[in-house]
C-alpha cells in the first residue's frame, strides 16, 4: 500500500535570526481531510514554522512541496495564490466595514462585463448573496451581512475571519491561535466552526496552546521542541500529559512520576 | 421595558447614522441665524454662502479621502494657493494659453499630492509631519514664484466658473454646481468602487488590508494624488471667484476650514469611517457660521474663534464616539 501524497509537505526547514536558530531542520506534512495541530513551548518554533508555511517569512534552508510539487512562497500573497489562507489570532478584519465587505476584502466582486470594467462598480448585491450562502453552509448565525464587524462579538468576528479563509482557500487553511483572544463560549463556537470547515473537505493546520482543544480537534498533533519536530502523536495513542512531557522534554522517569500523580485514586 | 429599549436602540442608530449629526448642526445654525438676521434666508444670501463654501468644499473632498486613510493634510490650503499662482502668472505674465495655464496649475497641485503621497506611503512618515513640511514649501514657492505680486485682469477662461446664472432672484456661479458634481463623483468613487472600498479598508485596519492582499501603499499614494487634483480644481474655482491670483490666498482660513469641514461632517480622524456627503454638510455649516456672524455684525476675528471652537467640538465628538474599542 503506497503512502498517500501530502497536500503540503516541508523538509528540513531552517530559519536563523543571528545567533538564534528558530527552525532547526523542521519537517511537516498535512494530508487531505485532516486537522493537524502544532504544539510546542514558547520559542519552540511553531510560529516560525507557520510563517514559513504561509509565506510570511522565507526559510534559510529546506524545501516546501504542495501536492508534491516544489514551491517557494516569497510573500503571503504567493501562498494565497497557491490556495493557502491564514487566519490570524489578532482578528485581521476591518471593523467599520460590514460582514460581506470583510469576506470579500481584497477580492471585491465587480459587475461583470464592460459595465463593470468602465464604471468599476462594486457588485454589492452579489457579494452579500454569496456571503449569506456561505454563512448558511457553515451554520454561522449573524443577523445581517450589512452589520459592521465592530458590532459583532469577538467569537463572531473570528467566525468571519474563519469563514473568509474557508471561502477562498483552495487547498488548506492555517489558523494561528484562532481562539486565543476569545471567551469560553465563543471559543466553543469557533472550534465547532473549524470542525465544519474540515468536514467540507478543507484540511486545516492549527496552532494552539490549549491542550484539551488540541486533543478534541486534531487528527494528528505535531510536537515541536527547539526548532525541530520531535514527535507526531494522535489523541488515540497519547494522553495530554504525555504530549506535554514530550513538548517540555521531560525524561521518561519524570514522565512516569507525573503519570502516577495524575492517575486518579480508584 | 423592551419598548423603551427598542426606542433607545432606534434613537441610537439614528444618531449614529453618519450624516445626522452634521445635518442637525446645520439646521440649528440656520435656525439661529434666520432668527437673528432678516436677510439670512434670502435667496441671494444663501447663494453667497454657497459661493463661499465652494472652494473649501472642494478642498475638503481631497481632505476627506486622506483622513479616511487615517492621515491628514495640513498643506491643502497652501498647495491650492500655489496652484492658483501658477495658473494666473502663466496666463497673465507669461502669455501661456489660459486653458493650458489652468492645466499646469492643477498639475502643480497634483505634483504636491504625489510628493506627500510618496513620503507617506513610500517612506512611511506620519502624514502630519510630511504635510506640515509641504505646507511650508508650498507657501515659500508661492511667494517666490509670484514675487509677492497679485495677478489681475485675468483672461476670460480663468473666470469661467465665476460666471453667473439666475434661479429665481438668486445669482449662482457655475462653480457651485461644479462643486456638487465633484461631490457626486467623490461619493461614487468612495461608496461604489473597489478603490473606495480599499480606501476605507486601509484607514480601518492597515495590517488587515495588507494581509488580505490589498496593495496598501498604492492605495495611499493614489489618495494623496487624488487629493492634489481636488486642490488644483479648488484653485481654479478660487481664481474664478476672486478674479485674482493672490499669493496670500488660502493660507489660513481655507486650510483649517477644509479639515474642520471633514471632521464636522462626521469623518473620524482615526480613519476608516466617514462620508463625503457629511463633508459637504460640514463645509456648508462653516459657510453658514461665517456668513451669519458677519450678518449679525460680529467682528471677523470672532469668526476664527468660532471655527476654532467648532473644530475642537467636532474632534471631541469623534474621539468620544469612535475611540477604538480595544
Amino acid at each position: 500500500m503506497s503512502k498517500p501524497q501530502p497536500i503540503l509537505e516541508a523538509r528540513g526547514l531552517v530559519k536563523r535570526y543571528g545567533q538564534v536558530v528558530a527552525l532547526d531542520g523542521a519537517d511537516f506534512e498535512l494530508y487531505a481531510n485532516e486537522i493537524v495541530a502544532i504544539i510546542g513551548d514558547n520559542g519552540a518554533g511553531k510560529s516560525t514554522l507557520i510563517k514559513a508555511l504561509s509565506g510570511a517569512l522565507q526559510p534559510d534552508d529546506g524545501e516546501l512541496r504542495l501536492d508534491g510539487e516544489r514551491v517557494r512562497f516569497r510573500s503571503p500573497g504567493d501562498a494565497r495564490k497557491a490556495g493557502i489562507e491564514t487566519v490570524y489570532q489578532d482578528l485581521a478584519v476591518a471593523p467599520s466595514l460590514d460582514i460581506a465587505a470583510n469576506i470579500f476584502l481584497g477580492r471585491e466582486a465587480r459587475f461583470r462585463g464592460p459595465l463593470g470594467l468602465v464604471t468599476r462598480l462594486l457588485d454589492k448585491r452579489r457579494m452579500r448573496r454569496e456571503a449569506t450562502d456561505h454563512f448558511a453552509e457553515l451554520q454561522i448565525g449573524v443577523q445581517s451581512m450589512k452589520e459592521p464587524v465592530e458590532n459583532l462579538s469577538g467569537g463572531q468576528r473570528q467566525g468571519v475571519a474563519v469563514a473568509r479563509a474557508a471561502k477562498w482557500a483552495q487547498r488548506l487553511a492555517i489558523m494561528d491561535e484562532p481562539t486565543a483572544a476569545l471567551g469560553v463560549k465563543e471559543t466553543r463556537q469557533v472550534l465547532d466552526l473549524i470542525q465544519r470547515v474540515r468536514e467540507r473537505g478543507l484540511p486545516v493546520i492549527i496552532i494552539s496552546h490549549d491542550m484539551p482543544h488540541v486533543f478534541e480537534l486534531a487528527d494528528r498533533i505535531l510536537i515541536m521542541r527547539l526548532g525541530k519536530r520531535v514527535a507526531v502523536v494522535t489523541p488515540q495513542t497519547h494522553t495530554m500529559p504525555e504530549a506535554v512531557a514530550i513538548m517540555t522534554g521531560a525524561t521518561k522517569s519524570e514522565l512516569e512520576q507525573a503519570m502516577t500523580k495524575e492517575a486518579p485514586p480508584e | 421595558m423592551t419598548t423603551t429599549h427598542a426606542a433607545f436602540r432606534v434613537t441610537r442608530r439614528m444618531l449614529g447614522a453618519p450624516t445626522v449629526g452634521p445635518l442637525l448642526a446645520l439646521i440649528l445654525a440656520m435656525a439661529f441665524f434666520s432668527v437673528k438676521s432678516d436677510v439670512f434666508l434670502e435667496g441671494q444670501n444663501l447663494s453667497l454662502v454657497l459661493q463661499q463654501v465652494m472652494v473649501v468644499g472642494v478642498l475638503a473632498i481631497g481632505q476627506t479621502f486622506i483622513i479616511l486613510t487615517a492621515g491628514i493634510d495640513l498643506s491643502c490650503g497652501t498647495v491650492m494657493a500655489f496652484g492658483q499662482i501658477v495658473m494666473t502668472k502663466l496666463a497673465v505674465a507669461q502669455g501661456v494659453d489660459p486653458v493650458l495655464a489652468i492645466a499646469l496649475g492643477i498639475a502643480a497641485c497634483v505634483g504636491f499630492g504625489l510628493l506627500n503621497g510618496l513620503f507617506v506611503a513610500g517612506v512611511r512618515l506620519p502624514a502630519f509631519i510630511v504635510t506640515l513640511g509641504t505646507l511650508n514649501i508650498a507657501f515659500a514657492l508661492t511667494h517666490v514664484y509670484s514675487n509677492d505680486e497679485t495677478y489681475s485682469e485675468l483672461p476670460s477662461q480663468l473666470l469661467f466658473f465665476g460666471r453667473i446664472f439666475t434661479i429665481g432672484n438668486a445669482d449662482i456661479t457655475y462653480g457651485v454646481p461644479a462643486m456638487f458634481v465633484l461631490f457626486g463623483i467623490a461619493w461614487y468613487l468612495l461608496t461604489k468602487t473597489t478603490w473606495g472600498r480599499h480606501v476605507f479598508a486601509v484607514g480601518d485596519n492597515l495590517e488587515a488590508a495588507r494581509l488580505m492582499g490589498i496593495k496598501t501603499r498604492r492605495v495611499l499614494l493614489s489618495v494623496y494624488v487624488f487629493a492634489g487634483l481636488t486642490y488644483g480644481i479648488a484653485a481654479m474655482l478660487l481664481v474664478a471667484r476672486t478674479e485674482l491670483g493672490d499669493p496670500n490666498a488660502g493660507q489660513t482660513t481655507e486650510n483649517l476650514d477644509a479639515i474642520t469641514a471633514v471632521v464636522l461632517g462626521g469623518t473620524s480622524l482615526f480613519g476608516g469611517r466617514g462620508t463625503v456627503i457629511g463633508t459637504l454638510i460640514g463645509a456648508i455649516v462653516i459657510g453658514v457660521f461665517r456668513n451669519g456672524l458677519t450678518l449679525i455684525g460680529v467682528e471677523v476675528v470672532w469668526q476664527y474663534f468660532v471655527t476654532g471652537l467648532l473644530v475642537i467640538l467636532a474632534v471631541s465628538v469623534d474621539q468620544l464616539t469612535h475611540r477604538r474599542r480595544a
